[in-house]
């Protein structure tokens, strides 16, 4: 028997075709393929045991390999991986937190949801060091997280990030009422994103195959919001350097972005355009041709500013060598999507773990130069924001061909029992993994969900060693990472 | 009497017009409406008529810093000549006292940040302080070598250089007016020292001193801190204005400056990022470093062409 199912993005594997490995096999297993993991999470197994499930990506040939272990109700800990591979320190953590297994030697076994209050931090003894708390609520309008900075005057030597003050039980809720309201509620900045994963997941669970026109409006509505996003964090990171121009400039522009969507669906973030069995509003000619209109206005405001910025050297010479992740450390830690790419590792999962339109409209990965600094962070978006315009014109031209397919087929099928799927969607901060499990009923027994951030958040921390305390809200904006999404 | 009547009213609300300017200035480069320049007078207002929230942790030194502050920068005020004319209190060496009325302002504002036992504002208090110890001798070296070259001790000297020291004088006069307003920028917390539109508490330097101070509290700080604004850009306009002016013309002409300045503080926000903090020092050191050139043409000034 082999140690791995390897299976492809949103396609159904038989739960049962898994491989159920001894903890110490699946441990061996993992080490030897020393791949990136996407998931590693707990499932009740019945009588006290707990299975758990391991998913790793082979981004280079876009495979995913699945395996897992079982613990019998008396096994209550196991050998970290963490030490081997850095980049299961927050998997364990989350596993540790749900289940109540101990990885042995883990570094850092922190809570990454619950029990904040008891948590004793790091201390640094020294007169000359002082600590410097924020949060978890915070002055402007922005989500709950405690930061806690380990100075020496002005400089960082550590900053510990606590979460969870937004924890909803998503995971729990989604099996009580799966819905794609539900979906699209869970990270407010990534609605298009969630959703195109809870969709897709849905409709492999219950085999349905969606339009042509559904799947490009999905496609270009994913743009959309990547586009918003980038260029409002492109203001924001103005706003906080105090570049009034650029952040007003990018501000408006965003508006102009959102409030297309807004056109096509009734909400400026895509709420309710996405519908397990396609999408819930079609796109007529006429909007087509007012988008194309409007993306050539935003392209040009976008270039314009931005050019202007980076032209002046008061802007380059705070975001140049500010809050730098270097290309070693990414990996180690095992960073994903936009923060990734700014240091150099070129992960993007619309590419990796491509559909059949990447194919078809010729979409190819381009490189990135990035070394790590808010400047590679900033450059990023830009570039993120010109490709993604240029993808919505292409899959909306493209979108004509197929004007008399339905939006929406019948999803009245019956689920698929004993089924296991996994569905990645490139958001703008970078992979959305949606991961379903159906029991012998049909019904679904285990849903989970990783966030981009909840790999990305130690990044920031490493981001600010030895940076400014006072740089530390230019790092944030420049990672720009989600609580709600950490939290779930 | 009816000149340090207008000087009065000069000094109580032409602050609030400068930095309603600077933000319509700063409107006007974001493309935006921006609000009315009496906002921030409404503003004021609206903060006295609201009650105040103290702190358990603070002392009395929080309760009365505000009011220190604020009548010690009106009393510094007294020895600044302002639209037209000396000094209400025009005494030689008055610019001893009024640099360290200003300091014990300062001084009181800081202890009152460092009361409240936070950690922000214990921050901002340090940054404040390490600025102010830059800041203060080049004002010094500045203006006392002015009134070394002009043999006058009283700041009435400042409108005498312009014409007496020849082409000396002019390069003084330059190289003096930056000086001044590179201590604007720092003193009244501008771009690109200082962001006084940021919420991030991490990054500020007054906006976080005074983060705990409420109602009219926090409304005499702010009055304070632009009277300060308009008593450093009124040495600026002394510099500029002729002596041979009439009142009227000179109080039309002093208002102009002002407003000048206002202007060119909001396009230097909008148009330039925010220095990094550890780069700050450099900034002002700029003053520093003009200061000592300004001293060495007075030595010249003095010296090379027979003195004054």
């Amino acid at each position: 028997m082999t140690n791995w199912l390897i299976t492809k993005n949103n396609k159904k594997v038989n739960l049962l075709d898994i491989p159920a490995l001894s903890i110490s096999e699946l441990r061996d297993a993992i080490l030897i393929e020393k791949k990136r993991p996407v998931a590693f999470f707990g499932k009740d197994w019945g009588n006290g045991a707990t299975r758990l499930f391991v998913v790793l990506a082979d981004d280079i040939n876009g495979d995913l390999l699945v395996s897992s272990a079982i613990f019998s109700s008396d096994e209550k800990s196991y050998e970290c991986l963490t030490q081997d591979i850095p980049a299961f320190h927050i998997f364990e953590r989350e596993f540790y937190e749900q289940f109540g297994i101990e990885p042995l030697n883990h570094p850092w076994l922190k809570p990454v949801r619950i029990n904040q209050d008891k948590y004793e931090f790091f201390n640094m003894d020294g007169d000359e060091v002082h600590q410097v708390a924020v949060g978890p609520i915070h002055a402007g309008v922005i989500e709950p997280g405690h930061f806690r900075f380990m100075c020496n005057g002005e400089t960082v030597y550590h900053l510990e990030i606590m979460l969870g003050y937004q924890h909803r039980g998503i995971e729990e809720l989604i099996l009580k009422s799966p819905s794609n309201q539900l979906a699209e509620s869970i990270c407010g900045d990534s609605v298009i994103a969630y959703n195109t994963a809870y969709s897709q997941v849905m409709e492999t669970l219950k085999g349905i195959q969606i339009s042509n026109k559904a799947q490009l409006i999905r496609k270009a509505a994913l743009e959309m919001e990547r586009a918003a996003i980038q260029i409002g964090d492109m203001g924001a990171v103005a706003g906080d350097i105090a570049y009034a121009m650029g952040a007003a400039v990018f501000g408006v522009t965003r508006t102009l972005v959102i409030n297309t969507m807004l056109e096509w669906s009734g909400s400026r973030f895509g709420r309710g355009l996405i519908n397990v069995g396609g999408v819930n509003f079609d796109i007529s000619e006429d909007e087509i041709n007012l988008t194309l209109k409007t993306l050539d206005k935003v392209a040009k405001d976008v270039d314009r500013m931005t050019k202007t910025m980076l032209k002046n050297s008061t802007v380059m010479s705070r975001l140049e060598k500010t809050g730098t992740v270097s290309s070693e450390k990414a990996k180690e830690i095992g960073l994903v999507g936009m923060a990734a790419k700014a240091s150099g590792i070129p992960l993007d999962s619309r590419f990796d773990f491509p559909d059949k339109w990447m194919k078809e409209l010729n979409f190819e990965k381009k490189p990135f130069n990035g070394v790590g600094d808010v400047n590679s962070r900033f450059k990023l978006r830009y570039k993120e924001v010109k490709e993604s315009l240029a993808m919505i014109r292409k899959i909306l031209s493209t979108l004509k061909e197929f004007k008399d397919e339905p939006i929406l087929v019948n999803s009245n099928t019956e689920v698929q029992k004993d089924a296991f799927v996994i569905s990645i969607v490139e958001g703008w901060r970078g992979e959305v993994v949606h991961i379903a499990m159906t029991d012998g009923n049909g019904n679904l027994s285990r849903y989970k969900i990783k966030d981009p951030s909840f790999n990305n958040w130690y990044g920031l921390a490493l981001a600010v060693r030895n940076n400014g305390v006072s740089d530390f809200p230019l790092c944030n904006k420049s990672f720009n990472l989600s609580y709600s999404g950490n939290d779930l | 009497m009816i000149m340090k009547l207008v000087n009065l009213i000069i000094l109580l609300f032409v602050p609030f017009l400068m930095m309603g300017v600077i933000k319509k200035t700063k409107t006007f480069w974001a493309g935006k409406k921006g609000p009315s320049i009496l906002q921030p007078l409404y503003d004021f207002i609206r903060l006295l008529k609201k009650d105040f929230v103290i702190s358990r942790t603070t002392s009395a030194v929080f309760k009365i810093a505000p009011v220190v502050n604020f009548a010690a920068v009106l009393f510094a005020a007294m020895f600044v000549p302002l639209a037209s004319g000396s000094a209400l209190i025009n005494v030689p060496l008055g610019l001893i006292i009024f640099a360290y009325t200003l300091s014990l302002g300062k001084f009181v504002s800081l202890i009152s940040a460092m009361d409240t036992g936070s950690s922000f504002e214990g921050m901002g208090a340090s940054r404040e302080a390490c600025f102010t110890t830059i800041v203060e001798p080049a004002f010094f070296i500045t203006v006392a070598s002015i009134m070394a070259l002009t043999g006058n001790y009283t700041f009435d000297s400042l409108s005498s250089i312009l014409s007496s020291a020849g082409s000396y004088g002019i390069l003084i006069t330059i190289f003096a007016v930056i000086i001044l307003f590179i201590m604007i920028l720092t003193e009244a917390s501008r771009v690109p020292v200082d962001d006084p539109a940021t919420h991030l508490e991490l990054t500020m330097i007054h906006e976080v001193m005074i983060l705990d101070n409420s109602g009219s509290d926090l409304a005499l700080f702010s009055w304070a801190n632009s009277i300060k604004m308009l008593l450093i850009s009124s040495l600026i306009a002394n510099m500029l204005i002729p002596s041979s002016l009439g009142e009227w013309m000179s109080i039309l002409l002093y208002l102009v400056i002002m407003f000048a300045i206002s202007i060119i503080i909001g396009t230097i926000e909008s148009g330039m990022a925010r220095i990094r903090m550890s780069h700050v020092f450099e900034f002002i050191f700029i003053m520093s470093s003009l200061a000592l050139v300004v001293l060495s043409l007075i030595v010249a000034g003095m010296f090379g062409t027979g003195g004054t």
